[in-house]
């Protein structure tokens, strides 16, 4: 194998987890059967997909493999009877904890490219491996990096917060109201950390499931204040897609975009990035209960 | 703020009127119709009867909960969340069974309660204006809760509201 077709390899991977970003009109969703449960006997399933509309499984599961339950104690727990079909993936997540779990995602990954013996290399993946492959001091090194978040919460019992202490990377949820308290009608509050720091003047999208029955989707946006707070009041009871993303500099979508230079047929040479940049998007599927 | 000064007042008037002991030692009666239903599949239903601050909606105690301990699926447990005003005030930080408080489902017609003054939530429940509420979540039926005003501290005349579908009558009287 040479270090084209690993990077080409490499490449691939990168793609497959950053699809819910790079498929625009695509939404990636982790819904639980459940939000609010109780007993210690308590479990939920759940769906996972990227779709067109909410939350129907129309276009692609969503992959698996970085999708993580943390528990109320902050331990980490693997998805149980865990299932990718044509649409979507399926999951069962056992609440043997009392309090609120986290089910979800969160993936770093970099496009890179650089000169190297006269001519144009381009890689994309995690973190690790762009340590690993991308040789230090490289010349003309340009480098898009995003940061992606998708997850939701379910609750047995009575709420806990351990599952929100940020990590200070990527777009995060502080919670002011909790996710798992929602009820139509009521205003909650919630804020958004942008690597640590609040996420001023982010635009927050909202859209409610079951968009099949409706004739319009129902959209709806707030922004964040200086202190990246927002207020939201949910409309009616029922699933809603919560989706912010941050992007500063090159996209990787212009000229000298993703493109690796291969593809089918005779490998074109591969392209360099137009510049730097970067990406962080947090997307999360709420439930608002009845009054 | 609001609060306070209206239990300032009531503490005024209670002072007043030099009975407060025996205003307290009262006993709540609760009379709840289990409503009788024409349905093909037919469950008795979970019922919570709590207290909740008109002011701010919170709950001010549970009286009892009435569901299905004997359930194989979780002791009957895993559905009390369906009563979810009372799960999200109150239920999701009791654990169950909880004593004096659970009970098991009742059959249709009236249910004749008395709830002691010297005992459970209302020991300690202050004088004021409170609301009773009833909440109902049947298995594969509906949820529906009804509140009747009444005021902790003195006896009254009783007080009745009537739910739509599946709560009946729920009559309320401090003696």
């Amino acid at each position: 194998m040479s270090l084209r077709t690993r990077l080409l390899a490499v490449a691939a991977a990168g793609l497959v987890l950053a699809l819910p970003l790079a498929a625009n009109a695509h939404r990636g969703w982790i819904v639980p059967s459940f939000t609010v449960l109780s007993g210690d006997g308590a479990w939920v399933t759940v769906d996972a997909a990227i779709s067109n509309e909410l939350f129907y499984a129309d276009h692609n599961p969503m992959r698996l493999d970085a999708v993580v339950v943390t528990a109320p104690d902050g331990s980490v727990d693997k998805v149980q009877n865990a299932l990718t079909g044509k649409y979507r993936s399926t999951f069962d997540v056992q609440l043997s904890k009392p309090g609120t779990y986290k089910i979800g995602s969160a993936v770093s990954t970099i496009m890179a490219s650089w000169t190297q013996d006269g001519q144009v290399k381009r890689f994309r993946g995690s973190l690790e491996d762009f340590a690993r492959q991308v040789p230090a001091g490289a010349a003309d090194l340009k480098t898009i990096k995003s940061f992606n978040r998708n997850e939701t919460f379910v609750t047995r019992d009575a709420p806990t917060t351990t599952v929100f202490a940020p990590t200070g990377k990527g777009l995060e949820l502080v919670p002011v109201t909790h996710p798992n308290d929602l009820v139509a009608g009521e205003a909650a509050t919630f804020k958004f950390q942008l690597d640590g720091k609040p996420a001023a003047d982010l635009e927050v999208t909202f859209a409610p499931g079951n968009s099949r029955y409706r004739a319009t989707p129902g959209d709806f946006k707030v922004k964040t204040g200086a202190d990246g707070s927002f207020k939201v009041t949910f409309p009616e009871a029922g699933m809603y897609w919560m989706n912010a993303v941050v992007r500063t500099g090159e996209t990787g979508r212009g000229p000298g975009g993703p493109g690796m230079g291969g593809g089918p047929g005779a490998p074109a040479p591969a392209t360099p990035l137009a510049g730097d940049g970067m990406s962080a998007s947090y997307t999360a599927t709420l439930e608002a209960l009845r009054p | 703020m609001k609060r306070s000064l209206s239990l300032l007042t009531f503490s005024a008037l209670a002072a007043g009127a030099a009975t407060p002991a025996l205003a307290l030692a009262a006993d709540l009666a609760v009379t709840v119709e289990v409503p009788r239903l024409t349905v093909a599949e037919y469950h008795k239903p979970y019922v919570s009867i709590w207290i909740e601050n008109p002011a701010d909606a919170t709950a001010a105690g549970t009286l009892a909960v009435w569901y299905d301990a004997g359930s194989k699926e979780d002791k009957g447990v895993k559905w009390l969340k369906d009563m979810r005003q009372w799960w999200r005030k109150a239920g999701r930080t009791m654990s169950f069974p909880a004593d004096g408080i659970s009970g098991a489902t009742r059959a249709p017609g009236p249910q004749k309660l008395v709830f002691s003054g010297a005992k459970g939530p209302l020991k300690d429940l202050k004088p004021g204006q409170y609301n009773l509420v009833v909440e109902a979540a049947r298995e594969v039926g509906g949820q529906e809760s009804v509140r009747v005003p009444f005021i902790w501290g003195k006896p009254g005349k009783p007080a009745t509201a009537k739910g739509a579908t599946e709560v009946g009558a729920v009559t309320v009287a401090v003696k």
